[in-house]
């Protein structure tokens, strides 16, 4: 089965894991802005960021036949240095015209400080401001019920946002029903230790339905799986669901909310 | 919608499940046999631990969403105003 995965960081990831992916039908991949593992210390170390975002990633990509598309920002965790973020807001739009760009993102909250709300809501006035689809990262663990509800109160504090031009990532049993209330996207993200496992998304699935919602690997620097898509399909299959539905969820959902955008072009499988 | 029957997801699922109960009483006994067990004893951490014990041992279809919110920050509404 073919699949989109929307959510991957695949500037971690090897050329192998590209082939990998293809391999098990992955067409295409949205790879959001995210952090490097440090706290980066200038402008122009996001601006050699973005370049790479949206030139030579898309390229290694090509070479596997797997279409890239990604979405720029500054990360939460380093929203805390509001100096350097407004100073990255300013420049983002220099790439918002590239094509592949879906959007800004992944915003969100990681320790739900002040800071953090404060980056997130210039963020979303950048986005408000350009037209641009956002896509939010939930934080983890102990804080992501309430950092979950705070975005949810943040993007409801405006209302040239539509929530159906929003996507809440990182969704589990206890915020999976905030995000669809208040007629957002949602992803679940397929994550060892951390997030959800195939089993748990598939259970969220039968709990809530199949709309506007879609499974990702985020697979990144850290422990992940970057075919962990794959292993969603085989559970779903496991448990009977039918190939259209699985295929509503981790194929024909990415592709109804990235072409929201009017810069998103994209080549069908033969 | 759930699909399967119940006898066929226990049947999938009891030998995983009896692993993970067995890695819980495992990870519980490492614990109480380990040097300072008694400063850890009423450590938070193990009083939520045992909590996520119980909702496991309650019936429902929502145990994963307790567990969840067992373990999370409580959100204060109007914490914009």
């Amino acid at each position: 089965m073919y699949f989109i995965d929307p959510h991957v960081h695949m500037v971690s990831r090897v050329t192998d894991d590209y082939e990998r992916m293809r391999r098990m039908g992955c067409v295409a991949v949205s790879e959001p802005a995210f952090w490097a593992g440090f706290d980066r210390g200038s402008v122009d170390g996001f601006r050699d960021y973005y370049r790479q975002l949206t030139e030579f990633e898309p390229t290694r990509a090509g070479w596997s036949g797997i279409q890239h598309y990604t979405w720029l920002c500054i990360n939460a965790k380093e929203a805390e240095n509001v100096e350097l973020s407004r100073e990255v807001i300013a420049m983002i739009p220099e790439f918002l015209d590239k094509p592949g760009v879906l959007g800004i993102g992944e915003i969100g909250l990681n320790k739900n400080t002040p800071n953090e709300a404060t980056i997130f809501r210039e963020h979303l006035e950048l986005a408000a401001k350009t037209n641009e689809l956002v896509l939010i990262h939930t934080p983890h663990l102990v804080d992501k019920y309430k950092g979950t509800r705070m975005i949810v109160d943040m993007l409801q504090e405006r209302d040239d946002i539509p929530p159906h031009r929003v996507l809440i990532d990182h969704v589990e049993e206890h915020t999976v029903k905030v995000a669809k209330d208040g007629g957002f996207w949602c992803a679940m993200t397929l994550y060892p230790t951390t997030k959800c496992t195939p089993a748990r998304a598939a259970d969220i699935i039968e709990r809530y339905g199949d709309d506007h919602i879609m499974v990702n690997s985020a697979g990144d620097w850290g422990p992940s799986n970057p075919c962990a898509v794959p292993d969603f399909i085989q559970e779903m299959r496991h448990r009977g669901h039918t190939e259209a539905k699985i295929r509503k969820i981790v194929y024909e959902n990415p592709l109804e909310f990235f072409r929201q955008c009017e810069r998103f072009e994209f080549t069908p499988p033969e | 919608m759930t699909i399967q029957s119940a006898d066929v997801v226990l049947d999938r699922h009891f030998l995983e499940l009896r692993c993970e109960v067995l890695n819980l009483a495992a990870a519980f006994d490492r614990i109480e046999r380990s040097e300072g067990y008694k400063s850890v004893r009423d450590d938070g951490r193990m009083e939520l631990l045992r909590q996520g014990l119980d909702i496991l041992r309650t019936e429902g279809t929502d145990r994963a969403e307790r567990v969840q919110m067992l373990f999370s920050d409580e959100y204060e509404a109007g914490w914009n105003q």
